[in-house]
């Protein structure tokens, strides 16, 4: 192993049932480097991650790390710290109720017999050591996000630590904390400590990081130095420029939106996970919202159909003003919603998938009006039919069918409700090409007929496919709107990066 | 692979075998022991009116109280994945209530329907104020119900100023044993006009669908347009109302109010029976006539168990043995491995189906 380098992992494969996670990745990690690990969700990030500490098992690939002379296997985090491998996760792990002290050596005194004082000693010493700002006697609740994250950072570096990894650190920290946070980081790369950084963030990939490993697709992109990668040319190598065998999509010149009118008009419409914002759609258009992940593309959907709770703004369908203040009011105003995460928000994961498909109509139906056993069973079979989804029967429970199929059931369930407006937030992630391909011919046939679609996708190519008009988010606001000449990968990706490079 | 009619309906109906092995087993176990077990008689009671009599009838009338119960248990259960303990107060507060309105004027038969109606209308109030402790306030059901389940025979004691003051009447006869001319027990058809509102209400309205797509995921019935919080309470104030009917039964038995020990221990064995039918103690998916059928078979557990002469200090010892059986006999692990039985000597899965889940 060269001098410098503290960790490789070589041709990493992980497997899950039906989706390849991992492909042949490469990653190698220098003697004190900031290493950032970039791509979108399900880029296989954190598969790698979880690979590197053990919580997942690799199917193929060797890991080694400085100082072993043999690939190293890895069963438990607690066996990656034992390797020296440390991680602090976005969500803090320590508990808020013990003191900083006792968070720092909890689980790893070195004697059954616990020193107190000796042990508050030395918290104090690493503290000042790596300029933290918290006593040891403090309890650790009562530490601002930032210093508790800090204070897991000095838990997992005080045992012999030759790789931190930093997951998604940043996400719940304003400017200040996370200047605070870099500064450790720099104190300890200069320690000698490898760090792996993974964030959505461009701007701090840019003001820490010495070099960035891109994934894509559980695929490894390549590795670069900072100075060779200008933000532009990141962002694309993030979403990348995939040409499936999708050339037959053509989208549908849209109608002009004062030929008929605007179908859904939002003015200053904010929700408590979104800053206000502007948006309209016309009968028969297909518009997106794009951006990275974080930048408040799915809040403002959210926002449209009432998911969070909305905190303002006027909202007019079909040019009559209207309240949408909860789901089931953007359900009676024709407007659909496919969630992003399909398993969380979507499924009712033990129920039939007829009584899937029938939720949204019988819902808006009203508790006292249930669809008849015979019309329920009609409905499903015909979605089931028109959609192809693969079931072993309308009964079946829907957890056990596959996720493009679950996908497909949630979007019947929609489309029985017959929208004027459907919001499809990534209804393409994480299910096969097949279907992919599916949906979006799917998309466009609905829009033929009049259907307005706000489509997501991480995919820039696939939205670029389907829409007319995107609308391109950065850091919670909206950054541009780019329509007809204007959309194309390099525009988007401009937009996206905004003013650097 | 299209299932066919009847192994559809043993697939849609599996959770039903643990009661209903529980309570074959015991019809088997008591037909050996005593062939004449189950035979029904008719004999003439204390008016002189003849009426049917037996062990069967037995099980049958004084499982009426627990059947009920398990019905409104099983809808919280399934709504807010909880248990309401304090069903037994609630069921002393309306049984209180039914009295005290009797108590105040001659009883005829418009004086109890008053008087019912009065019970019921407290009844739901109360579990209005579970469910909201549960909907509202996000408490966890067993924690919000310990509140009337410590103070519910209380509040029963003050409403008779402490007294527990005796009812006599026809009509409560009628009520609590028998309507004359009418053979069986007025408690069984009590609970065969509570099985049949219930099931209209399940045949004519969503309920059902919305109860299990609230216990399974909140999140997503939200995103739906249906209100969780809602329907969690609402199944809190049906199961106040089931409370209600049983402690007019329970009253009428007697022909007095004893706010002590009126259906007293009666919210363990409801959630007994919710769990022995199959049903999820977590929310989500459930089978009504599971619990019914569980409340059956712990009804007909204590009669064998008092019938073969066991002291009755004792007979709750050997109905925990009985029920450890039943709670193994129905759990995840026994049921894979039936599972995988099943399927090496029929070569068919029962819970298999289309593709695994992609991750």
């Amino acid at each position: 192993m060269q001098e410098d380098i503290v960790l490789t992992m070589r041709g990493i494969c992980k497997y899950f049932p039906g989706v390849t996670a991992l492909n042949r990745v490469d990653f190698t990690l220098r003697r004190g480097e900031i290493h950032a690990l970039m791509g979108e969700n399900g880029a296989g990030k954190s598969t790698l991650i979880k690979v590197l500490t053990g919580v997942y098992p690799m199917d193929a690939g060797e890991i080694r790390v400085d100082g072993i002379e043999n690939p190293i296997v890895i069963h438990s985090p607690q066996e990656a710290a034992g390797f020296g491998i440390s991680t602090v996760y976005q969500e803090i792990t320590l508990c808020p109720n013990l003191t900083v002290a006792e968070n720092m050596f909890i689980g790893r005194s070195p004697k059954k017999s616990v020193n107190w004082k000796s042990m508050e000693k030395r918290a104090g010493e690493i503290l000042e050591n790596l300029g933290i700002p918290a006593r040891p006697k403090q309890q650790l609740g009562r530490c601002s996000i930032a210093v508790q994250q800090m204070v897991a950072i000095a838990r997992a570096v005080d045992t012999d630590c030759k790789v931190l990894i930093l997951d998604e650190p940043t996400s719940s920290l304003d400017d200040r904390e996370v200047e605070m946070l870099f500064g450790l980081m720099r104190e300890l790369k200069a320690r000698g400590v490898g760090i792996i950084f993974v964030t959505h963030f461009l701007e701090q990939v840019y003001a820490v990081s010495d070099r960035i490993t891109v994934l894509r697709n559980g695929e490894l992109v390549g590795e670069y130095e900072v100075e060779k990668l200008p933000q532009v040319a990141l962002v694309e190598k993030m979403i990348g420029k995939d040409l499936e065998d999708l050339s037959s999509i053509q989208k549908s010149e849209v109608q002009a939106a004062s030929e008929t009118g605007d179908l859904y008009e939002a003015k200053g419409l904010s929700s408590s996970e979104a800053e206000a914002f502007d948006f309209h759609i016309a009968k028969g258009e297909v518009n997106g919202f794009t951006g990275l992940l974080g930048s408040g593309r799915s809040e403002s959907v959210r926002a449209i159909f009432g998911a969070d709770p909305v905190t303002g703004g006027a909202i007019r369908v079909n040019g009559k003003a209207v309240k949408i203040t909860k789901p089931l009011d953007a359900m009676k105003n024709g407007i659909g919603y496919l969630p992003e995460d399909r398993k969380r928000d979507g499924i009712i994961a033990d129920l039939s998938v007829r009584d899937n498909i029938i939720l949204a109509l019988q819902v808006i139906k009203g508790m006292r009006h249930p669809l008849s056993r015979a019309q329920a069973e009609a409905f499903a079979d015909e979605y089931i039919k028109a959609l192809s989804i693969k079931t072993a029967s309308p009964d079946t429970p829907i957890r056990s069918l596959s996720g493009g199929n679950q996908q497909k059931v949630i979007l019947a369930r929609w489309l029985l409700t017959h929208p004027q407006y459907l919001i499809l937030d990534e209804p393409t992630r994480g299910i096969d090409v097949g279907t992919k391909t599916e949906i979006q011919k799917l998309v466009l046939k609905l829009s033929e007929e009049g259907m307005g679609i706000t489509f997501i996708s991480s995919e820039i190519e696939e939205m670029l496919r389907t829409c007319s008009r995107l609308i391109v988010m950065r850091d919670r606001h909206i950054a541009g709107e780019l329509t007809g000449e204007e959309l194309s990968q390099e525009q988007v990706m401009r937009t996206i990066a905004g003013g650097g490079e | 692979m299209k299932r066919s009619g009847a192994s559809r309906f043993f697939y849609n109906n599996s959770q039903l075998l643990i009661p209903l092995i529980a309570i074959l087993l015991l019809t088997v176990f008591n037909l050996i022991r005593d062939p004449g077990f189950f035979s029904v008689g008719i004999a003439a009671n204390n008016n002189g009116d003849p009426v049917l009599q037996g062990n069967l009838i037995s099980i049958l009338n004084g499982a009426s109280e627990l059947v009920i119960l398990s019905m409104g248990m099983t809808l919280v259960t399934a709504a807010a994945g909880g248990q309401d303990i304090s069903v037994g107060a609630l069921a002393a507060i309306g049984g209180s209530v039914f009295v005290k309105v009797l108590k105040g004027g001659s009883i005829n038969g418009l004086l109890v329907l008053a008087a019912f109606l009065a019970c019921c209308a407290a009844a739901m109030v109360f579990g209005a104020l579970n469910g909201s402790l549960v909907s509202f306030f996000g408490i966890q059901p067993m924690i919000a119900t310990l509140i009337l389940f410590t103070c519910g025979r209380s509040i029963a004691y003050w409403i008779n100023g402490g007294a527990t003051p005796t009812v006599a009447s026809p009509i409560l006869n009628a009520i609590g044993s028998f309507i004359p001319g009418i053979p069986v027990p007025t408690p069984i058809l009590i609970v065969i006009a509570a099985g049949i509102l219930f099931a209209l209400l399940f045949r004519f309205t969503a309920l059902g669908l919305y109860i299990q797509t609230v216990g399974i995921n909140q999140g997503a019935a939200r995103l739906n347009g249906i209100s969780a919080k809602g329907i969690k309470l609402l199944s809190f104030i049906l199961l106040g109302a089931c409370c209600a009917v049983a402690g007019v039964i329970g009253v009428s038995r007697l022909g007095l109010i004893n706010h002590e020990t009126l259906l007293i221990n009666i919210e363990m064995d409801a959630i007994l029976a919710v769990a022995i039918g199959g049903n999820n103690l977590g929310g989500g998916r459930f089978k009504m006539i599971g619990s019914v059928l569980g409340a059956y078979a712990i009804q007909a557990l204590t009669i064998t168990l008092y019938a073969m002469k066991v002291p009755s200090t004792d007979v709750k010892a050997y109905k925990a043995v009985v029920i450890i059986i039943l709670v193994i006999m129905g759990s995840p692990v026994v049921k894979d491995a039936a599972g995988r039985l099943w399927k090496r000597l029929f070569g068919t899965r029962r819970t298999g189906t289309a593709g695994k889940e992609a991750a």
